[in-house]
């Protein structure tokens, strides 16, 4: 392991601790940037189960129709929406990021502007796509 | 910059910070632009029933294009969640096992993918 000299008594600024979360008030952007990673590690733990319901739908017309009836367990019926709402908010949100990348929006009032709108776009959509789902139209 | 590198500062590191950081919005477009495409299409295009969604996918160059979107889940996946794996947890045995199980559960999920997609 090597290291640089005169790192002596330099200030040291740590990630915020998990277990400090609820005791800081987190800005707009945030609270969005936060939800984003919550979002993502949420559909990489949630890879399986939609790659089986993937599988499904495509392996046979039987298979198609069983979808259905997964559909209709309360635990699917719960999951589903809430994966819908994963996959919204880290796009939304994605694109946010890549913006300002861009340096487009980069300013305080802008920013925390968009960290709330991206609230606005995701919701609505994730209330469209699960009525979708349960085939409400 | 340059300046700041002395005779007395330690510059190490292989350098995939930035590659890393560049390739997680690179694939983060691919994903975008697959997803969209192929929701709206799914949605608003295809008729309902198992015929027309499995028809979706039987041409090569949609399994290729699924299969493309599916590697660059894979790699965005493994930035993201490297980076939280470094923010959270600090000792390294328990990390270096967190990086081992993701990239076998990415691997095994990349694989299964294509056993779905060839099978149509």
């Amino acid at each position: 392991m090597s290291t640089a000299p005169h790192t002596k008594n330099r200030p040291e600024f740590k990630n915020i601790h998990v277990t400090q979360i609820l005791s800081y008030r987190l800005p707009a952007g945030g609270f969005a940037s936060f939800l984003h990673r919550f979002s993502g590690a949420l559909m990489f733990l949630a890879l399986p189960f939609l790659l089986w319901l993937f599988d499904m739908s495509l392996v046979s017309e039987l298979g198609y129709a069983r979808l259905a009836e997964v559909f209709s367990s309360w635990f699917v019926k719960l999951v589903l929406p809430g994966l819908s709402w994963a996959l919204l908010h880290h796009l939304v949100t994605g694109v946010r990021h890549l913006l300002l990348d861009l340096h487009i929006g980069i300013d305080k009032q802008a920013a925390a502007r968009s960290a709330l709108v991206v609230h606005f776009i995701s919701l609505p959509l994730t209330l469209l796509a699960a009525l979708k789902l349960f085939g409400v139209f | 910059m340059a300046a700041n590198i002395g005779p007395r500062r330690l510059v190490v590191g292989a350098h995939y910070g930035l590659r890393d950081w560049l390739a997680q919005r690179a694939t983060a477009v691919v994903m975008a632009v697959y997803a969209i495409a192929v929701g709206v299409y799914a949605v608003f295009v295809l008729p309902p029933g198992y015929e027309a969604w499995a028809g979706l996918f039987v041409p090569l160059w949609m399994k290729v294009a699924t299969l493309v979107a599916i590697g660059a889940l894979v790699y965005h996946v493994w930035v993201g969640m490297r980076e939280i794996f470094m923010d959270y947890v600090k000792p390294t045995s328990i990390r270096l096992f967190a990086y081992l199980l993701t990239l076998l559960w990415l691997a095994a999920c990349a694989v299964w993918s294509v056993q779905i997609l060839w099978r149509v």
